[in-house]
Formats: C-alpha cells, structure tokens, sequence
C-alpha cells in the first residue's frame, strides 16, 4: 500500500501527461502480482466493492479525538478525509503489518457493513499519513489524481511497448488483478483472448481541415456528414457464452458510461458495434449541447430525467456486424452496409447521421455556413460543422492522417479585457498563462469590467511571453498565484477570446458561461474602452436559444 | 530553584512583558528577537523576522552575529557581544543563558532568571537530529515561551530521509530534467543538502546565487556539504539530471526558465497540507521542517515541567487549547511580526538574473 500511495501522491501533483505514464510504468514494471493487478483496477475505476461513506470515516476520529482540535484541522486542511489522515491517533502499539491493496481490496468485497469501521481502523492504525490518505482514497471510491482508464492502460501498455488498442480491445474480457494481462506485456505469456461479446473498440478520430488543405483533396473522394454536436459514443452487444445479452455504450475513449444511459441500452436489439453521436431529441427534433449538458451534469439518473431528456443514438459507422469485423472495408461501403442494418434494427431512438449531398467545396462551405438550408433544418441548433470521410478509409484507431477531417463553423469571438492572471503548473510554472478576462457593463450606473470566462490555451509560446511580461509589469495586486493587473478603459490588454457556445450560469456573476474559450489574438492595437460589452453576449445567447444559424451571420 | 529566602518569587509578569513588538524584560532593560530597532536586543536566531536590523546593541551567539552581519552588512547593530551555549551572563541584575535550539547552525533558546523565576524563551526550536547545528537542549523552567508554527496535530513531520529518498527516486527516474528544489536559504537549504549527502548522491549539488554566501559559511564552520556550484555557471543542457537549491519564490520566476523541463520540488513543513502544496504549484513537496511538529512541541512543553505556556505564534489556538486539557496555563503573546520564514524570504520576484536564459 505504501508504494502505491506515494504513486497516487506523486500523481495528485504531476499536471504532464508523459510524466504521468513514466511514474505509473515505473510503480507497475516494480510491484508484483496481485498487488500492482489491483492498484491498475483502482486507476482505471475498475473495483466495485461496497464503498465507506464519509459520514463513517468522519464518525472514526470523532470516537478519537478531540472535537475542537479536529475543528482547528479541518479549518485549516480544508478537507475532511485529508484532514483525518494526518491527525489519525497512532497507537502506541503499532500494528507490525502494513495493508496491501491486495488486503483491501479482498476484504472490502467480503466485508459486511458492520464490520467495516473497525477494519478501516485498523488500516488507519497501521499506515503512514500518505498511506492513510491513500486508503481513504481508495475506500470512499474516489480517487481524482487526474489519471483517466485510458493513460492508466496505456502506462501498462507501455510496460511491453504493446499498443494500448490492443489492451482496449481485451479490457472488458479481463478481471483485476490481471495477472494475464501482465503476463502478456512482460512477454511470459499468451494474449488474453477476448471472450467480452461487446468490447470497445478504439475510435478514429479526425484532424481538423485548414483552408489551404481543400486545394490539395478531390471533393469526389469524400463523403460529407453533419458534425453533431453531442458526445461521441460507441455502441456494442452481444452474445455471451452462457446466452445472455451484453449491451454497452462506451465514451470515445473507452470508458463505459451505459448505466447513464438505461433508456438507450434498451433499444440497442442488435449484435455489432455502432459508433455514432449520442444525443438529446425532442420530438424528433434534435437539441442543442446546452440542453444534452443539462443531462449530462446529473449524477442521478432519475425517471424525470429519462423523460426530460431523452437519449438518442445518431449513427454514422458500423464496425461489426454479428460477428463480421467491417472495420477493413472502405467507408463507402460501410455506410452501406449501417444504412442496412438500421434499417434491420428499427427503433426510435436509433438513426442513421445523413450524407450532405456536395459536388464542389464552395457547396460544401454554403451548407456548413448555412446548415438549416441544406438540410439539417430544425436540426441546425445541433450542428457544429462538417466531418469528411474519404469513401476508400478503413476504419483505423486513433488519428489516421488524410481519411478523416472536420470541418467545424467558425468560433464566437469577442474582445474582452485581461482582469486577472494566474501561474500555469508544471513547465508552465513559471509563466502567467491562465487568463481572467471580463467585458463591460454598466453596474450601478458605473461602466465596469465583469468577468466572463478564463481560458490558458489558444496563444502562441511568443504570444505567452508578450502576456507573461505584460502581466508581471503590471501587476497591481498579488493573491498567491493570482495577480490583478491594470485595466481601466485607456489601460489594460485586449483580448480576442474565441468560443464554441454560451450558456446561463448562475455560478458566473455575469450570468453565463463561455463554452471551450481561448485566447485567438492579442490586441495590442485596441483601447480597451473599445472591447465587447455584456450585452453583446447576451445577444449571442438569445441567438443560440432561439436560432443559432442566424448567430453566426450577426455576431461575426 | 534556588532564590533568595526574603524575597517572594518573582511574578513572570514582572520579569518578561509580551508587547506587541516582542518580549521585553524590564529588569534587564532588552527585548528577545525584537520586530522593531531598540537599544538592546538578545537574538534567539538568525532568519529575518526574529533577527532585524538597526539595534543599538546585540547580545547572540557568534553564528547568529555572524549571520547577521553577512544578511545585514558591517554595521547592523551598533555594537555586538558574542554569548556561547551553557555560559551565563548577568544583565542589571538578570542571569541569561543561551542554550541550543536544534532550529539552525547558531539558534538558541535564552533562559532569564531572577529571583527564583526562570522563563526559556525558546525561539524556533526542533527536537530531532539535524546534521547541521547543535541539538536541541531541554531547560527545565517555570515559564516556557514557545513558538507554534506547527501547532495542529496534522502536523507530524515524516522521516525527512525518507523525503530525500523521494527526491532521488525522481532523479533517477527522470535523468534528463533538472530537479529545482525550493528552501529557505538559512538552514532548510544547507540541511536539505546535508541529507542528500547522507544518503549517498556524489554529484555537485548546484546553487542559486540567493543561497551562496550562507552556504559557504556553513562550509567554513566545518559542516559537509560536498561540492558546491553556482548554476549561473551552467549551460541549460548541462543541468539535465541535476539538482539545484533556490529559495522558494525563484521556483516561479523566469530565473526557472534556465533549466530543463524542471521538476519543482519545495522543502517545507507546510507540505504536508495539500492545499498549500498545491497553490505553490509545485510537482514534487518534500515535507522537510525545521521546527517541532505537533509531537514535538507537546513533548517539549511536558518535558520542560514549566506550569505556565506562552505561544509565540504560529496555530496557538490549538497549542493553548491543549495546554488546557493537560491542566497548563496558557496563553497566546500575539506579538506581530513572526511567521513563516518561507513566506518572507528577502529575494525579490524578479530573482537573481531577471532574464529567462
């Protein structure tokens, strides 16, 4: 347990993605089995045991300390869980053992409830301060060292230089503490075989076209689509060995997410594997992402919700079918074949993502400058740009260059003022590179900036250094990593932030809250008395709730 | 304790008073670690909140003088008296005895006497082993005066050779980033590096230029620290797989910028707390202090059997409130000017060069 608790403290700090991989390859290719099986299980949120609710672990140290002293604690700590891992009371008589994961995991899965505060303590009793956080981690089901299931998997691919598809594909089939899986990667043993009826199967994804690429590509090879603006799903069921069917939905990267979505498993009557969009429909008419967020921030799915909003499957690709692997044909004949098999499959929360019909690129433009007319109609709300598939492109994993492009519509832009500036992490740690940026408004009968969003991407390394000098020139106020610069209508730093989308929010003071922002431009040429103004978001919002093609002809 | 028969013992009260800019003693006519010029000052140790400049006279140990004048310059305090550890002097009728504090190379606990009373003013004080300085000397007392930094009980200072472990661990594991490692320049940089040495790295250990000059007086007062470079000296490649001391405020200037994909490390007690960990936003905490944790200081207090506690500063309320509950008066000073010397380390934002390499 020790060893993996350093692992999960050293995470919690480490913000770089390939310095994440490095420490978990390090702690897997140095543990042995079962325990590293299980610390895989924990990272990739692949344990299920009856989790310690934090009321119990709360009445723990109640029994053991002194309640004005935990309440200095926790005032200072900030966190309970945290705050009783460091004042845990050590006994005099420390146990002589240290808990494994291994000896967790185990006993949580046969423990009863009763006897569940007693062994916590016992394990409270034998660890270290990091070893207690990490148990208490561990024991509530909640994590957060920012590794996702996908880079805990490719860290473990990584341990055999084997691809991290291959792990995806046999992942649902395995059982912690995977001693097979090891096995394999370390070169002692066969490839698991895949016995899961309804894998995930990695997703080909995209790259973005740049305008000089159409000269470059033949409209004739390509086939068009609507880029929905939902969540990308993949879609599988089966046939188990003992005759049951399994129905799964999975997230673009493979994390299963079908228990938030009851209502669309059950139309899924198929064997296969579609890879599609996963949207809100209403009466036929599909919804904005501010409507389908609206489902997807609830932790409970209640029957309100199910009825509220409902789930519903737009597909665009057909990897299998029962037990054909189509994923080597063209794309061309794919799309034949899902049409196909839709068609086979009838149901109304299933349907197939339309071809927009194009001979030549400035056609193209006018249906993705214009989405309402060129079909989508009523549907236009949830368009958020065009996908090219070139009609000859197997189905590949990950990002192929050349067979697929998006083609998203221009972003929202707005000038804004820099209010606020925060130190990155990381290799970013010494540079100002998270913006708080605000527009105008009258407050009280005073022009006053308003903040409205924060964004720490979308400049130029040069276009850092000019902000990061800016911000450390003048500064006006300092909040740990925060300082305030000067703005002012004839001082200050103008910002063109470019956005997908706007939502209300009651969180933001000013009402809303900008979707994907970043920084486009520096607009040292402009006086920041000459920036956007609340309204004109507001404008922009009633634009998206009521017509959104009609937004981007007027706001740009 | 030994007092004379006809004369009642003295009040506490009466032999040291808590103001707001100290603890002066008004038999003695001196103040203990002053936070504003006066004529006569007694300095506990030297990090910049308890050691000021511009006193009329000073009364330490020769390290703390020593220190002082290489911070302050020549003419710090207009004329100095250096005491050793164990030996007694007797100002206006008031005995004064410094005694090791463990804190750093020099610090003392000063013990007052009169009359049959004696309070220990113990400045910032440890009570483990640190290669670096004298260790820590329990003095029995009537009042103890101590500090309480890390006055929670989540403050239980680990091992700190297994916080070096952890620093090396991640040398090895990433050889082609450079390791910056953030501590105050007085004491956590010159212990930070004696441990490193303990546990068996040979390499040059490289310096900002902020850590220079206390560095080498600990090397001329025989402290092995091995070998020494100054890293404006250095290539950005040529600090791949190394390590470097800074004081923490350069770990977020542009002077970081002269190392490759650095992994930022900070020594410190406040560590242990993840939230401040995480607004230093640093990769790699070393939970590394220099004064007692919550162990230590309740230890310390039993031990010195003093039947009355005043808290310097630091999370009093917590230490007074423990006190309490052992049956121990206590009460918080608020003398305003102590804290963290983490937090008031004298380099400027802009660091030592200003420019990124």
């Amino acid at each position: 347990m020790n060893r993996f608790a350093e692992l999960l403290d050293r995470l919690a700090y480490e913000p770089g993605r390939n310095n994440k991989l490095r420490l978990i390859t390090d702690y897997l290719r140095h543990t042995t089995d079962p325990e590293r099986g299980y610390a895989l299980a924990a990272l990739t949120g692949s344990l299920s045991f009856q989790y310690a609710k934090p009321g119990m672990i709360r009445g723990l140290i109640t029994e053991r300390a002194d309640p004005v002293l935990f309440a200095l604690s926790r005032d200072f700590v900030g966190d309970t869980s945290e705050t009783i891992a460091l004042m845990w009371p050590v006994p005099d008589a420390r146990p002589n053992y240290i808990p494994s994961i291994t000896d967790v995991v185990t006993s949580l899965n046969t423990l009863g409830k009763s006897q569940l505060p007693a062994q916590i303590a016992r394990w409270l009793d034998a660890l270290d301060e990091t070893g207690r956080w990490a148990l208490l981690k561990l024991v509530t089901g909640a994590l957060r060292v920012g590794v996702s299931a996908r880079l805990a998997k490719t860290a473990a691919a990584a341990l055999g230089d084997k691809d991290v598809h291959d792990i995806e594909l046999m992942w649902s089939g395995l059982e912690p503490p995977y001693e097979d899986l090891f096995a394999w990667l370390e070169g002692r043993g066969d490839k698991p075989s895949t016995r899961d009826p309804a894998p995930f199967r990695p997703a080909m994804l995209a790259h973005a076209i740049e305008d000089s690429d159409f000269e470059k590509l033949d409209p004739s090879d390509f086939i068009a689509e609507w880029k929905w603006d939902g969540i990308r799903v993949q879609a599988s069921a089966g046939v188990n060995e003992q005759g049951e069917r399994v129905v799964r939905m999975y997230s673009r990267t493979g994390e299963e997410i079908s228990k938030s979505f009851p209502d669309l498993l059950e139309s899924l009557n198929f064997n296969g594997s579609l890879d599609g969009e996963l949207l809100v429909l209403r009466d036929q008419r599909v919804q904005s992402f501010n409507v389908l967020q609206q489902r997807l921030n609830r932790k409970a799915v209640t029957p309100k919700l199910l009825l509220e909003y409902p789930a519903h499957l737009r597909a665009y690709d057909l990897l299998v079918d029962g037990d054909e692997d189509l994923r080597e044909l063209p794309f061309e004949e794919r799309r034949k074949r899902l049409a196909d098999f839709i068609a086979r499959h009838p149901h109304p929360r299933l349907d197939l993502s339309p071809v927009v019909s194009f001979t030549a690129w400035p056609e193209l433009a006018a249906a993705r400058a214009d989405p309402a007319s060129a079909g989508a109609s009523e549907d236009a709300n949830a368009v958020e740009g065009i996908m090219l598939k070139r009609k000859d492109a197997p189905y590949l994993p990950g990002r192929p260059k050349g067979l697929w492009w998006k083609w998203k519509r221009d972003p929202l832009t707005v000038d804004a003022v820099l209010m606020y500036a925060q130190r990155g992490s990381g290799k970013r740690s010494s540079y100002y590179s998270d913006y708080t940026f605000g527009v105008w408004s009258e407050v009280d009968g005073a022009e006053t900036l308003v903040p409205v969003g924060k964004a720490y991407f979308g400049f130029t390394d040069e276009e850092l250094l000019q902000i990061d000098k800016f911000v450390r020139t003048n500064t006006v106020e300092r909040f740990g990593p925060v300082r305030a610069v000067k703005f002012g209508p004839d001082e200050g730093l103008v910002l063109e932030v470019a956005f997908e989308g706007l939502q209300r929010s009651t969180r933001h003071k000013s009402g809303l809250a900008m979707r994907f922002p970043r920084i486009s431009r520096l607009r040292w040429d402009k006086p920041p008395r000459e920036a956007d103004r609340l309204e004109t978001l507001e404008k922009m919002l009633d634009g998206i709730e009521h017509n959104r093609s009609a937004l981007h002809t007027t706001a740009t | 304790m030994a007092h004379n028969a006809y004369l009642m013992p003295m009040r506490p009260e009466d032999l040291l008073v808590p103001t707001p800019s100290g603890v002066c003693c008004k038999p003695g006519g001196f103040y203990i670690d002053p936070t504003r010029p006066v004529d006569k000052a007694l300095i506990t140790h030297g990090h910049s909140d308890h050691a000021r400049a511009g006193h009329g006279q000073v009364l330490a140990t020769q390290e703390t003088l020593d220190i002082m004048r290489l911070r302050y310059g020549e003419d710090f305090a207009g004329s100095t008296q250096a005491i050793r550890y164990g030996e007694t002097l007797t100002i206006n009728g008031v005995n004064i005895t410094f005694h090791p504090a463990g804190h750093v190379l020099g610090s003392a606990q000063i013990a007052v006497e009169r009359q049959g009373c004696r309070i220990v003013a113990s400045g910032d004080y440890k009570d483990v082993p640190d290669p670096t300085c004298t260790p820590f000397e329990l003095v029995k007392c009537d009042v103890f005066i101590t500090e309480a930094t890390f006055g929670l009980p989540v403050f239980r200072h680990p091992d700190p050779e297994e916080e070096i472990a952890k620093l090396l661990h991640s040398v090895s594991l990433f050889p082609e980033r450079a390791h910056l490692v953030g501590a105050y320049s007085l004491g956590k940089a010159q212990r930070v590096m004696a441990l490193i040495r303990k546990a068996g790295y040979r390499e040059p250990i490289y310096l900002h230029g902020a850590m220079e000059t206390l560095s080498r007086y600990y090397l001329e007062k025989g402290i092995d620290l091995g070998e020494l470079v100054l890293v404006r000296e250095k290539k950005k490649a040529e600090l791949a797989g190394t390590i470097t001391l800074c004081p923490p405020s350069a770990l977020k200037e542009v002077w970081s910028r002269r190392f490759p994909d650095p992994v930022t490390c900070y020594a410190s007690g406040w560590m242990r707390v993840r939230a401040r960990a995480r607004q230093s936003l640093v990769q790699l905490p070393l939970v590394v202090s220099d004064h007692a944790d919550w162990d230590g200081l309740r230890a310390t207090v039993i031990a010195t059997e003093a039947s009355e506690v005043w808290v310097t500063h630091g999370q009093e309320d917590a230490l007074v409130h423990w006190c309490g509950t052992k049956g121990l008066k206590a009460r918080p000073l608020d003398i305003v000017g102590y804290g963290d010397e983490d937090e008031t380390d004298g380099v400027s934002d802009q660091g030592e060069a200003g420019n990124p390499a």
